[in-house]
């Protein structure tokens, strides 16, 4: 079952998300893009979210997708792609690339709805491509059994007692 | 699940609190948030009705220390223990990488305990998962009350399998810490076997 596949990160591919991530957030011209998985770990951020607690709107966000995705099943809807909530200053607009990741959208009245939808559309096509090809070199590693390299293989006793001393 | 970043070298794991309605899966993560290190512990997230009933989940992050130069973290939640709440309870198990089952030791709690650890099984199942493969530990609370049963029956009902377990009391902490510790033992040995196993 793919989707219970290990998201596994590379410094390469970080970098291409953190790009596009950016470009985005220029394009739009938006406060915030955050990249969100589906279990609620923030993956990459742009802009200014230094006031912001990112691990939490991470976990919250992935809660909305879910939520949601659970009235879609109930009104026979594959899933609702995108949210949009709107609030005096600062508005939020959430979406779907592919099938695990949530793109979050921050903006204000500097931008404007029709802008941000239009930018995120194109930034989530070149988002997918970049997701797929994470998967696929997962998917690859799994069946040629690259667990064995990863650092966590060496994974001692002692390592998982000093973490609680 | 678990999230495995090699650029910011830090790796995310998810662990679950499951039990019937009152049985002390918020006060677990009440009591962790309380006793725990701010500098070590993010915001706890309750999203609850006004009379504190979980309506959502709870939420706690906390980052234990470094692995191999990998930042770990650990994602705690907590599911809505009342039955009527089935369809939000599916959704936060998604990506789960360790369960905690939190059994609420009083006599008359016995049926419910039941309940919802078969209503665990199914909609684990439902996500593709194996109660039996998960990392899993169990915690009979309230030990502190007059009408507890005895642990060995609850063993008896609950833990045919034998995997770790732990007397607690939520309210003081007894115990709260073992459980969790065992629990983020198992799911770290778990990722030594290997990645998505």
């Amino acid at each position: 079952m793919t989707t219970n596949i290990d998201m596994v990160l590379y410094e390469e591919e970080f970098k291409e998300i953190q790009q596009e991530a950016e470009r985005l957030r220029r394009d739009a011209n938006c406060k915030v893009v955050f990249l969100v998985d589906k279990n609620g770990q923030l993956i990459a951020s742009a802009g200014e979210d230094k006031d912001i607690d990112t691990t939490s709107l991470a976990s919250l966000t992935a809660g909305n997708i879910a939520a949601t995705g659970g009235l879609a099943k109930l009104l026979g809807e594959k899933e609702f792609s995108i949210l949009f909530h709107e609030g005096e200053k600062d508005h939020l607009h959430i979406s779907l690339v592919g099938d695990r990741i949530i793109l979050v959208v921050i903006f204000d009245n500097r931008t404007s709805l029709g802008l941000v939808r239009l930018r995120v559309k194109r930034s989530s096509e070149n988002l997918t491509g970049i997701f797929e090809a994470i998967n696929n070199k997962a998917t690859a590693g799994e069946a040629s059994s690259d667990a064995a390299q990863s650092p966590f293989a060496e994974i001692t006793e002692d390592d998982i007692d000093n973490l609680f001393r | 699940m678990s999230f495995i970043n090699y650029a910011s070298r830090e790796i995310n794991c998810k662990i679950v609190y499951y039990g019937p309605g009152l049985c002390g899966k918020t006060t677990n993560l009440q009591y962790i948030y309380a006793k725990t290190n701010p500098d070590i512990r993010g915001k706890m997230i309750s999203l609850a009705t006004e009379t504190e009933r979980t309506l959502f989940f709870d939420f706690l992050p906390l980052a234990l220390g470094n692995i191999r130069g990998f930042k770990v973290r650990f994602h705690l939640y907590t599911v809505p223990g009342q039955v009527f709440y089935d369809a939000s309870r599916k959704l936060i198990l998604k990506g789960v990488d360790g369960v905690i089952f939190v059994a609420d030791s009083q006599v008359e709690r016995l049926d419910a305990n039941g309940e919802s650890l078969d209503n665990l099984r199914l909609n684990l199942q439902e996500q593709g998962y194996d109660l039996d493969k998960l990392p899993y530990v169990i915690q009979y609370n309230k030990r502190d009350l007059p009408n507890v049963a005895p642990v060995e029956e609850l063993r008896t009902l609950m833990n045919e399998k034998g995997v770790p377990d732990f007397e607690c009391c939520a309210t003081t902490g007894q115990g709260v810490f073992d459980t969790l510790k065992a629990t983020a033992r198992l799911v770290l040995i778990e990722l030594r076997k290997g990645q998505g196993g």
